[in-house]
């Protein structure tokens, strides 16, 4: 067998996210068009100029036992609650080696975040300053290292081929499933738990985004703050939750009899280096990206049918993303329904490409665009073919998807789907 | 006033029971920490914190090496208790 090149599928999802606590719940508020951005309560975000966000539907608190809890920082617990329903989804009854269609040796997991454990950083300074160190937890340091959640993923899973966390900000999740893809392709291993996760809801990090300019304002109206494409638009919501595919050889996948939702043909790669956090107008790296992907897979631009976007809801990402499709694509973006996920879930940084990308895999399981929400007056920028308030059907027959996830930094990510 | 035996026994059970969630009616003098109670290296720190700030005791890190079972801890702090 040449280990090299080998077919990539995607065998099994799991999500917890603004709209629900599973991938099934997550699917039906994206069709339903239901947005999961809600106030921020509480005398902490009082003073903030931000005070929306999209928390998690379901908290991990009622998911996972308290033990647990307190050894693992909110990103590594959406991502271990995201993994678990993955897990069994791809068919699997027990960890690596317990059940035995799987060997650890060949697994590997890759889950990244955009910031890490950065509640857990912030809590244990304020535990520091008003109770002393002594009381600072020994569980400080493996909750906020950025590379928690693959690891606890990993340690659930008995995966030993490589336990590994990209970071790219906003891109991570779909970086971290590029490479997981990668693994699977070379050889390394058999079957990866790929995803991305973010909890990052605190003051904080709500201010510092807020002082980039980079939020939206729309305290009054938190439904209607996250809204692509729309002339209003002014910026991201800020969400959190994780969302996880298992990606397997189809070899393997064929071997032990598993389900296929779709395969995955590939990545686009590219960096702007334009700006550390402004996206790059002309959208010339995101081109890149997407000339990558078409250069190194063999996706025909004539059988996309649907892209996941990344549009945040900014007034220039937005537009610069959908100038770079025009560009490469050209005419054939007029047949890709596009739909921007973020008008209801939020903006979920690393976690995003995760949630997105288990949203792309569905809409080409069930053949359906989700909408996107709030689009009341469409940019005139915006020259394609926006899903807006009605999920859309996909066309029968062979169909392929992208999905995009930028970041701050200038990371370019597009991922590419088709059904098997 | 200094803890009896019995009520150390009952704390350190609710301790172990928050940290590690193994019920208090398993926590007993012949368990050890790390083989039978599920408490780590990392877990067992919290436990020294909490039972000091518990039983006003100061157990110093060279200490905590020689605290084995519950009942290692049980008769240190009966011994060191303020």
């Amino acid at each position: 067998m040449n280990p090299t090149n080998r077919t990539v599928v995607v065998t099994g999802i799991g999500a917890t996210t603004p709209l629900g606590g599973d991938s099934a719940t997550t699917w039906e508020g994206l069709l339903a068009g239901r947005s999961g951005v809600k106030p921020l309560e509480g005398e902490r975000f009082a003073e903030l100029p931000v005070r929306i966000a999209a928390p998690v539907a379901v908290d991990p608190a009622d998911v996972l036992p308290r033990p647990l809890l307190r050894k693992l920082d909110r990103s590594a617990q959406l991502a271990l609650i995201a993994a678990r329903e993955a897990w069994a989804d791809a068919g699997f009854t027990a960890k690596a080696g317990e059940d035995t269609s799987v060997s650890p040796e060949r697994l590997g997991t890759v889950v990244a975040s955009g910031i890490g454990g950065v509640t857990t950083l912030l809590d244990q300074y304020d535990v520091l300053r008003e109770k002393g160190a002594r009381r600072v937890s020994p569980h400080t340091v493996p909750m906020l290292m950025p590379n928690s959640p693959s690891a606890n993923v990993g340690l659930e899973v008995n995966a030993q081929a490589g336990v590994h966390t990209p970071v790219s900000a906003c891109a991570s999740g779909a970086e971290a499933i590029g490479y997981a893809y990668e693994m699977i392709r070379s050889g390394r291993a058999d079957v990866v738990v790929a995803g991305g996760t973010e909890a990052a809801i605190h003051p904080l990090p709500v201010a510092a985004f807020a002082s980039m300019m980079a939020m939206s304002k729309n305290n009054d109206e938190p439904t209607t703050a996250s809204r692509p494409y729309d002339k209003a638009r002014d910026g991201f919501v800020l969400g959190e939750g994780a969302g996880i595919v298992i990606l397997e050889s189809a070899e393997h996948a064929a071997r032990r009899g598993a389900r296929v939702y779709c395969e995955v043909l590939g990545q686009g790669l590219s960096a702007d280096s334009h700006h550390i956090a402004q996206p790059e107008p002309t959208g010339r790296g995101i081109a890149a990206a997407l000339q990558n992907l078409l250069d190194t897979t063999d996706l025909k631009p004539a059988e996309v049918v649907h892209l996941n976007a990344h549009a945040t809801s900014t007034p220039q990402g937005d537009a610069a993303e959908i100038k770079a499709l025009r560009k490469v694509l050209g005419d054939d973006l007029d047949h890709v329904a596009v739909s921007a996920t973020k008008s209801m879930t939020g903006h979920l940084l690393g976690g995003a490409g995760g949630i997105e990308t288990v949203a792309t895999v569905l809409a080409l399981h069930h053949r359906t665009a989700p909408p996107t929400i709030n689009v009341d007056d469409l940019d005139e920028d915006i020259d394609a073919d926006i899903v807006r308030d009605e999920p859309r059907a996909l066309p029968e027959g062979s169909i392929a998807a992208i999905n995009n996830s930028f970041g701050f930094g200038g990371h370019n990510v597009v991922l590419a789907l088709r059904t098997v | 006033m200094a803890a009896t035996e019995k009520e150390i026994l009952e704390g350190l059970a609710e301790i172990v029971n928050e940290i590690a969630g193994i019920p208090t009616e398993d926590v007993q003098l012949d368990k050890s920490f790390t083989d039978d109670l599920d408490v780590d290296s990392l877990s067992m720190v919290e436990v020294v914190v909490a039972a000091e700030e518990r039983f006003d005791v100061k157990i110093p890190d060279e200490d905590v090496k020689g605290l084995k079972t519950v009942g290692d801890a049980a008769d240190y702090i009966l011994k060191h208790q303020a």
